[in-house]
């Protein structure tokens, strides 16, 4: 079981809808710049509160019914956009920051690479290299379901293609449900087990 | 210059304690008042600025004499009078109070400097308002409290008039070096004595805005390379 949403969300005068049903693997939401993609995300995350709907990922409710529960324990790993590494930890730290005793850090940081980052200070860190460690924290805090916004944007194409194997390898092998949002429609053809269209914004 | 005399350690003993215990006083209360301020949503917010910063604007003396109706033997806060009047602790509380806007100032400045986007991704790793708060939002706004507390205890060690109002000019118990130079530069043989603690104030402000740079480095130095 994967996500199953429907929310509707005013932001201003623009008003964000949509109504997504997708099983097990990577589901990848698709649309163009400024449609609320990652608004979504926020709302399955529990940082943006949707106004109606429902929120259901992997058969738990997290939303709807009276029911909201707090971002904290939804257990999603989200991977934003920018990679929101806490800049007054070392990269080692940030890693640790949601993870539990007996979090698999080695593997992860196997995985992906990053090994020779683990004593450095976010801000020395290249966009690609950034992104890894903000995959890495998002695994390690024992996600139920991954977020990830636009995860190789702003890195170059082999390094977009080792994110690009990280994920699919996640997909697979940790069979953790996923949703992507992107907007090259090739890598979406590449990774989607299931592939939702948002809609621009009605006005 | 001549070694200090006894009297004028003292002096120098008693502006300290007075400063510190009013700037580690206030800061708790500034750092509440300024988290309100900078992350609250409720009615009256403005009103509640106004107040707290109504001690940088209004004269000192006037701070003062409040605090004396509020603390006199009969006044809302009597029963506190004899512990209070004439004493250390007067003196620290007047210049704690009009040391709080400034600390206020400089940590709401901070704090809203502290980019929300990280605290939510620590929420969605788990962390809950506390974990959030200790972990990312006070450490990220430590710069601005440490700046905060520096100028607040500077102020603390200029302040005149409030206290001279609420606790009067005791030595050894509220007279503090802005109100040892005044009462010297009361007496006709006082200009010397006053030329000393003068250059004493200089001295011991430098060295509080030294130690504060210091620190700061230290601790942006911190940042970036390691510890």
């Amino acid at each position: 079981m994967g996500f199953d949403l429907q929310v509707s969300k005013r932001l201003g005068d623009a008003e964000i809808a949509l109504r997504l049903e997708a099983g097990e693997g990577l589901t990848v939401l698709f649309g163009p710049s400024g449609a609320g993609k990652t608004s979504v995300l926020h709302m399955v995350a529990g940082l943006l509160r949707p106004d109606r709907g429902h929120i259901r990922v992997g058969g738990v409710e997290l939303f709807g019914d009276g029911i909201d529960v707090p971002s904290e324990r939804r257990r999603a790993g989200y991977v934003f956009q920018e990679a929101r590494l806490f800049p007054h930890l070392k990269v080692a730290a940030n890693l640790r920051y949601g993870a539990g005793r007996n979090a698999a850090i080695e593997e992860v940081v196997q995985l992906l690479d990053i090994a020779h980052l683990l004593d450095r200070w976010p801000r020395t860190l290249s966009g690609g290299e950034a992104k890894r460690v903000a995959i890495g924290r998002a695994l390690l805090s024992d996600p139920a379901f991954l977020l990830l916004d636009e995860p190789t944007a702003s890195l170059d194409r082999g390094r977009a293609q080792e994110v690009e194997r990280a994920i699919l390898d996640i997909r697979d092998r940790l069979r953790l449900p996923i949703l992507m949002v992107t907007h090259d429609r090739l890598q979406a053809e590449r990774l989607a087990t299931t592939m939702v269209e948002i809609d621009p914004m009605r006005r | 210059m001549h070694g200090l005399t006894a009297e004028e350690w003292g002096i120098v003993a008693l502006s300290l304690r007075v400063g510190v215990v009013a700037t580690l006083a206030a800061l708790p209360l500034a750092f509440a008042i300024a988290w309100l301020l900078a992350r609250g949503r409720f009615p009256g917010k403005i009103l509640i600025e106004a107040i707290v910063y109504l001690p940088l604007v209004v004269p000192p003396v006037v701070t003062g004499w409040f605090l004396l109706v509020a603390f006199a033997p009969a006044g809302p806060l009597g029963v506190l009078s004899d512990g209070v009047l004439f004493r250390w602790t007067g003196a620290a509380i007047a210049a704690g109070i009009m040391a709080l806007p400034l600390m206020v100032r400089a940590i709401r400045l901070s704090i809203e400097a502290v980019d929300r986007r990280l605290e939510g991704a620590a929420r969605t790793l788990g962390a809950g308002p506390w974990r959030v708060f200790w972990t990312i939002t006070l450490p990220l706004s430590l710069p601005g409290l440490l700046a905060g507390t520096v100028l607040g205890f500077a102020r603390s060690l200029g302040e005149f008039g409030a206290t001279i109002t609420f606790v009067s000019n005791v030595p050894g118990q509220t007279q503090t070096l802005p109100l040892a130079i005044y009462a010297a530069l009361q007496r006709p043989d006082g200009d010397a004595i006053a030329l000393r603690l003068s250059a004493l104030s200089v001295a011991v402000a430098l060295a509080a805005l030294v130690a504060s740079e210091l620190l700061a480095r230290r601790m942006r130095a911190a940042m970036v390379h390691g510890v």
